[in-house]
């Protein structure tokens, strides 16, 4: 047990409900409700849905987390709540439910960036999942970047400094990659969501059978270390996705089975093999030799396996938090408001608005 | 005394007695600030004279209908709210509050039935038919979502009879630009409270309208 601020966080930027409680880095609580199974016949996020969803389990998931911490509200500290990026209606619910309770309790409230606080969790002790190093013992280490790919985004942080110095080296210019997993699943006739679907099918699979295309790879988005192209670090998954459509329909028009799971195998390896190949090189340029992987698609098992391998050939420490920490959750935005309030930074105005495309350089509003 | 929140049109707060006295409200210029502006309003409220939450009796929200993200905001304030103070928490329907406002100028000019209507956005809007009584309005007909041209011919009060005079056949001028108030909503829950109706203790937000979900239909051919 850590010592430190006693910290409430609440998200809900797309279909998880999530609060945390947390003291200092020490986790008390991490309680999450998820919309997904109303979203499975749509084979999407539907925002209405998440957010019809979020109002109704709100007070439901804090009192759980709040019993599972055994404190109460006027123990706390502060208040932490996601206030962007994501989805406006969503974040919305979680944002205001926050401010009352900053209002019921008297609380400083602190605004937090979702994708910052995806890193953030890395500060919790025993955060870790084994045979990967685990939280940052020693604090946070000199040269840090983070991965973070999940169905709402995939982006290469630098981090210099937690909770004041965070840079985005590159991002996905279309769709995010769990987002193409769960097209891609639908193509393939594979159930929602696609990320677990996809890993499973493609275990089967021989990754070599098709040759698809790794986006902004050619040399006019490149460029070189000295002179970097416009999207050196960027990614962009919707050609691999009319690809892999195209693969499909070329045997439906022959009338022959589509072989679903060399398909599934070839779409993970181009996924893997582009995030991982960007995410390292991005290392390699700017000085980053800790590598944290976050975000729900962190669960893919390709993924893990080549960043691991890419990450070890490259002299890189990898960190990946458990899953229950790397998917969307409360305790990750309670994590990184711990850290804000520790180093004195002052709460958020009340008045804050939720901003759906908040940038990773505002850590906390 | 009950603290009201609606958020259903615009973001309102009040501070209601059980006497029916109004003693201080807040309501945004706008429809699209919920979020900000609410919570914000409520501190200022109890802080202006001295109260805290230990001073209500109860909090009572308008469920709509509106606007989803509008009235979303409204809903999870007062939930958590209620949470945070351990409050009994109240829903009432937000058009009750316009039916409120309209029910003198109803009474005076010898409507004994009448339709509230506020803005449902897409060309509708959202009503409900109210009878005048001698204890005040009581609602008998909806709440519905509708285009205006629909409803039955009945004098229509609110936004959405301003919004929609030409299709109406007897919109009310001077509560054209009327929308659901707190303070209001706060009034009619002590109106309903003193002919022994007790008040709802649902909040479940009269959406009225399903979300715009589709299911996907057979995939487009990506060479087509
Ligand atoms: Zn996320």
């Amino acid at each position: 047990m850590t010592d430190g601020p006693l910290v409430l966080g609440i998200e809900s930027s797309c279909d998880e409900t999530g609060v945390g409680v947390v003291r200092g880095r020490t986790l008390l609580a991490n309680t999450v409700s998820s919309s997904m199974d109303e979203h499975v016949r749509f084979g999407g996020v539907i925002p209405e849905i998440a957010s019809r969803a979020h109002l109704d389990a709100m007070v439901p998931t804090l009192r759980a987390a709040l019993d599972t911490a055994g404190v109460a509200l006027e123990d706390l500290d502060a208040i932490a709540v996601t206030s962007g990026p994501g989805l406006s209606g969503a974040l919305m619910v979680g944002v205001a439910a926050a401010k009352a309770l900053a209002v019921a309790t008297g609380k400083p409230l602190y605004a937090i960036n979702h994708l910052v606080a995806h890193v953030g969790v890395g500060v919790l002790e025993d955060s870790g999942i084994e045979g990967f190093q685990g939280a940052f013992d020693d604090g946070l280490p000199r040269g840090l970047g983070a991965l973070l790919v999940s169905g709402g985004h995939t982006e290469i942080l630098a981090v210099e400094d937690l909770t004041r110095d965070v840079r985005l080296l590159g991002a996905t210019l279309d769709d995010a990659a769990g987002e193409a997993y769960d097209k891609v699943a639908r193509v393939l006739g594979l159930d929602y969501p696609g990320g677990p679907a996809i890993d499973a099918a493609a275990r089967r699979g021989d990754p070599t059978a098709f040759r698809l295309p790794r986006g902004l790879t050619a040399g006019k988005y490149m460029g070189s270390a000295e002179k970097p192209g416009p999207h050196r670090y960027d990614f962009s998954f919707s050609g691999l996705k009319t690809a892999v459509a195209r693969v499909v329909e070329a045997y439906e028009a022959e009338g022959e089975p589509v072989p679903v799971e060399d398909v599934a195998a070839s779409f993970q390896e181009a996924v893997a093999d582009v995030i991982t190949r960007k995410a390292v090189l991005a290392c390699t340029e700017q000085g980053l030799t800790t590598l944290l992987l976050g975000g729900g698609v962190a669960a893919n098992s390709r993924l893990r396996e080549l960043t691991a391998e890419r990450c070890a050939a490259h002299g890189i420490e990898l960190v990946v938090p458990k899953l229950s920490l790397c998917t969307d959750n409360g305790a990750m935005v309670a994590a990184l408001a711990a850290r804000v309030v520790a180093e004195g930074r002052a709460p958020s105005d009340l008045g804050f608005a939720v901003d759906p495309s908040l940038p990773v350089t505002t850590v906390s509003v | 005394m009950l603290l009201c929140l609606d958020s259903s049109a615009v973001a309102s707060a009040a501070l209601v007695t059980g006497g029916g006295e109004v003693l201080g409200s807040f309501a945004s210029p706008d429809t699209r600030s919920h979020a900000e502006v609410l919570a914000p309003a409520v501190r200022a409220l109890l802080a202006d004279r001295g109260l805290t939450g230990a001073d209500l009796g109860g909090i009572l929200v308008g469920t709509g209908p509106g606007p989803f993200t509008g009235l979303r905001a409204g809903i999870a304030t007062a939930r958590a709210l209620a949470f945070a103070w351990d409050l009994p928490l109240h829903g009432l329907m937000s058009l009750e509050a316009v039916a409120q406002d309209a029910a003198g100028a109803a009474r005076a000019a010898g409507h004994d039935e009448f339709l509230v209507l506020t803005d449902a956005r897409r060309k509708e809007v959202y009503w409900a038919r109210f009878a005048l009584a001698e204890d005040g309005p009581r609602p008998v007909g909806g709440p519905g979502v509708a285009a205006a041209g629909q409803l039955p011919e009945l004098p229509a009060y609110g936004r959405g009879a301003g919004l929609y005079a030409d299709r109406l056949a007897r919109p009310v001028a001077e509560f054209a630009e009327a929308q659901p108030t707190a303070s209001s909503l706060g009034l009619a829950a002590v109106r309903r409270a003193a002919r022994g109706e007790a008040l709802s203790p649902d909040t479940t937000p009269l959406y009225l309208r399903e979300s715009d979900a589709k299911v996907p239909g057979p995939r487009k051919r990506a060479s087509a």
